[in-house]
């Protein structure tokens, strides 16, 4: 579990999380839903680590982020898993090694023991026949499973995804929501995904944090979007005409 | 930055992996053109030396001498390095400065690996090899300033070989390699600072390594001149 106590940051005189409280529960996956430029990244970032907090506090199963060693910190990040937008697989390894590496870092595991590994995630995540193929030459789907594996080889306790639909056909993007989805509920991880998609909100949101203009402006399940009143998540949600009429019939539906 | 890269080391087995890499790449990989420019500079000082030698009372050993001074202290190291800050230095931004861009940095970080570590260290160490690639260029220059001499007409090959043998300094050599090691240093890092720490796109990643390269060549300068002064001075 991830607990959020009030946490700040600024760059400069940028105030871009302004006090956000919330948590992440453990075996469930957790959306962060915003416009652009309302501190999604930024949070995220906060949450791996990548950026220290000017106030507030992040605890992973009790264990302040901030009191941490830096062995201490390094150790948890090991437990951690990350999905980016843009893949960040690393150009100069091939698919297996891209897999493979957390194992290289961080175990003493045969080489035996690693090939079966990376073989039977990459086969979790659908990938097949593509192993000794280079980022570059594989698609953006293809590329996003590769990273669903990279993170989960080492069986972590916590999995960020940062837009990880971002650029992908419809039919592609729910394949990879419900992939996270399956994975989440397999290993008993708590998830964070940072997305726009609206489709993934209606998917997979076990719990969905709104964020407008640095502060949490709303915090519920996929199934109280349908009834909120907030507007500003209303606004939001309901941008296009398609949700618009799905949550009339909902609402019609209800009644 | 660089308390940074020699703390928590990469695992040992991964860091072989990646110094042998970077041994292929950035030393193996130049010695084309280092070996195609030392040759030629060494031909071009020998025949403008020989050109500004009229006076019959000069003896024509100073064409040897002249091409082995200049080769050894100035044009194998320094002009070598600053070859190098171009080719290598810029290859090292452009990689880190991408790998920055594609997030792959903060991929390293989150899974609590020690990027600077990771990405600079066997650099330095690959660039430890340096010297040899130094003494290739040495030893071509000499052998392009010969062959220049001799078949261009100014020198016999007695009076070249006379000429490079004659009040030589082992010291001299000395200076070029320990020259050498901090150009080395200077190589390894001050590129992967620019390319560590750019922000942007593809476009500054292009802006980094133009920039790495002006600074990599005022730092091996400066440098030159400093290590001249207090090692010959």
């Amino acid at each position: 579990m991830i607990e959020v106590e009030n946490i700040h940051k600024s760059f400069g005189d940028n105030k871009v999380l302004k006090g956000i409280s919330t948590s992440f529960e453990k075996g469930k996956t957790s959306l962060i839903i915003g416009q652009s430029g309302s501190g999604k990244t930024v949070f995220l970032k906060c949450l791996l680590g990548l950026f220290n907090l000017d106030a507030g506090n992040i605890l992973y199963d009790q264990d302040n982020y901030a009191n941490l060693t830096l062995k201490k910190k390094r150790k948890l990040r090991e437990k951690m898993g990350m999905v980016f937008q843009g893949s960040a697989l690393f150009d100069s390894m091939d698919v297996a090694d891209n897999v493979r590496f957390p194992l290289d870092m961080f175990t003493k595991q045969t080489d035996e023991e690693k090939k079966e590994r990376v073989h039977s995630v990459l086969k979790r995540v659908n990938i097949v026949n593509a192993e000794s193929k280079f980022p570059s030459e594989i698609s953006g789907g293809m590329q996003k499973r590769v990273a669903i594996a990279r993170a989960i080889v080492m069986n972590p306790k916590y999995l960020f995804c940062d837009e990880p639909n971002s650029g992908l056909d419809p039919k592609t993007a729910i394949l990879i929501d419900n992939l996270i989805q399956e994975i989440t509920d397999e290993y008993q991880m708590t998830t964070v995904i940072n997305t726009h998609d609206m489709n993934s909100v209606m998917e997979i949101g076990e719990k969905i944090v709104f964020l407008k203009e640095g502060l949490k402006a709303w915090e519920g399940t996929k199934e109280d979007v349908f009834k909120t009143d907030n507007e500003a998540v209303t606004d939001f949600v309901y941008s296009s005409e398609l949700f618009k009429k799905v949550r009339k019939m909902y609402v019609e539906g209800k009644n | 930055m660089i308390r940074e890269v020699f703390k928590k080391p990469t695992k040992w087995k991964v860091m072989r992996g990646l110094i042998l890499k970077e041994i292929d790449e950035l030393i193996y990989g130049s010695m084309g053109i280092v070996i195609f420019v030392s040759f030629f500079i060494g031909g071009v000082v020998t025949i403008q030396t020989a050109l500004n030698l009229n006076s019959p009372l000069i003896p024509k050993n100073l064409i040897g001498f002249a091409a082995r001074q200049s080769v050894i202290l100035e044009f194998a190291p320094t002009f070598t390095s600053i070859i190098m800050a171009g080719k290598v230095g810029s290859f090292i931004t452009s990689s880190i400065g991408s790998m920055r861009v594609t997030e792959q940095i903060d991929a390293l970080e989150v899974m609590g690996i020690n990027s600077l570590n990771y990405l600079v260290f066997p650099k330095i160490i690959a660039l430890l090899m340096y010297p040899f690639v130094i003494a290739i260029a040495m030893y071509l220059g000499i052998f392009g300033g010969f062959l220049a001499g001799v078949f261009g007409g100014f020198s016999t090959a007695a009076d070249f070989i006379e000429g490079v043998r004659i009040d030589f300094v082992p010291f001299h050599v000395a200076y070029a390699f320990i020259k050498t090691m901090f150009f080395a240093f200077i190589i390894a890092t001050v590129p992967s600072f620019h390319g560590y720490y750019m922000k942007g796109g593809a476009l500054e990643v292009g802006k980094a390594s133009t920039t790495s390269f002006v600074w990599t060549a005022v730092v091996i300068i400066t440098t030159n001149y400093i290590l001249t002064q207090l090692l010959l001075g």
